[in-house]
């Protein structure tokens, strides 16, 4: 929280593969700040498709990990993939998630942006740029109905480009986050938008672009 | 080689468009990301492939593969067989693992065209 409010950053959305375990601590961690903390998960579909599921509260959040937990089999081997801590907002760890967070469920892309919706949330395709679980690397092609309330495109690659590569991506409005996996990664790309104030509610109404509110354009700081 | 004769020694299960089945298998690709079939799976291919998705449909359709063949008994979704129906894309399941199905297909003849 504290390398996020350095970066200048106005919101961050927390969002671990398959839970969202670690979003409630972040969220009291930042409590005082001026830092808006998102609950939400990064789902992974059959098809091996990332989409973030991004919410409101984290009671929402915990609704859609129970949804997904009850969809994801295999149990994590730390050697191969790393200790699944699960923190509190002193930085002392509560508890080891031992499920194989790395795995797809066996939702299908339409039926993780249901649940993402039926719970209030936004979904939002990750790294679409990237030729590993971007929905056009998986899929092909956006299929036609899925209603997905944004594209997020990595900080390596520019607006413009994905919507000359893909052109379904013209419409759908666009994201760049920084999809830190270290401390160092926040705030390498981020995006702007122009909002009444810092809620989740300005921030979906910027991604349908209504009551003038609008993503306005995606920073790349190593660019 | 016609799709027919690949059904019936290997005993796929035809789940749509037997009416398809004497189409010619011109070669064969296996791959289950969609992005690297649209670009490199060639006209007349049979499709080697775990993905259950619509979209293969339509992959299928947009190179005039001619068919798909899905590994590991796995079942389509509803969506997927009736788009297949429409677009005449012939669909075949097998409880087979890809790697054999590969092998028994290259032992039939079955090559990648050129």
């Amino acid at each position: 929280m504290d390398r996020a409010l350095r970066q200048g950053l106005d919101a961050i959305s927390i969002c671990d593969h398959n839970s969202a375990r670690n979003a409630g601590a972040c969220i009291r961690a930042a409590r005082g700040s001026k830092l808006l903390v998102i609950p939400g998960l990064e789902i992974t579909t059959s098809e091996e498709v990332h989409i973030l599921g991004l919410f409101d509260n984290p009671e929402d959040a915990d609704s859609a990990q129970d949804e997904i937990y009850a969809r994801l089999y295999g149990l994590n081997d730390e050697n191969a993939i790393g200790v699944q801590a699960v923190v509190n907002e002193f930085d002392e760890v509560e508890d080891i998630d031992d499920r194989l967070l790395i795995g797809a469920t066996t939702l299908s892309s339409e039926r993780v942006i249901k649940l993402i919706h039926s719970l209030g949330g936004l979904a939002v395709a990750s790294h679409v740029d990237r030729s590993g679980f971007g929905i056009f690397s998986q899929l092909g092609f956006i299929p036609p109905g899925l209603e997905l309330d944004a594209l997020e495109v990595s900080p390596r690659t520019g607006f413009d480009e994905v919507r000359l590569k893909y052109r379904q991506a013209k419409g759908y409005p666009l994201i760049t986050s920084s999809d830190a996996h270290y401390l160092d990664d926040i705030g390498a790309g981020y995006t702007e938008a122009l909002l009444e104030k810092v809620s989740f509610e300005e921030i979906a109404l910027a991604l349908r672009g209504e009551s003038n509110r609008r993503i306005l354009r995606q920073v790349r700081k190593d660019s | 080689m016609k799709l027919s004769e690949i059904a019936d020694s290997l005993n796929f299960e035809v789940k749509t468009c037997q009416t398809e089945l004497e189409r010619e298998v011109a070669g064969g690709y296996a791959s289950d990301l969609l992005s690297d079939v649209i670009a490199n799976a060639r006209e007349g291919d049979v499709w080697i492939t775990l993905q259950i998705h619509q979209n293969i449909v339509a992959v299928a359709f947009l190179n005039n593969l001619a068919g798909i063949i899905i590994v590991g008994g796995r079942n389509p979704d509803a969506d997927t067989l009736s788009k297949a129906e429409e677009q005449g894309v012939v669909i075949m399941v097998s409880e087979l693992p890809t790697y054999e199905i590969v092998g028994r297909l290259y032992g039939m003849g079955v090559r990648r065209t050129s």
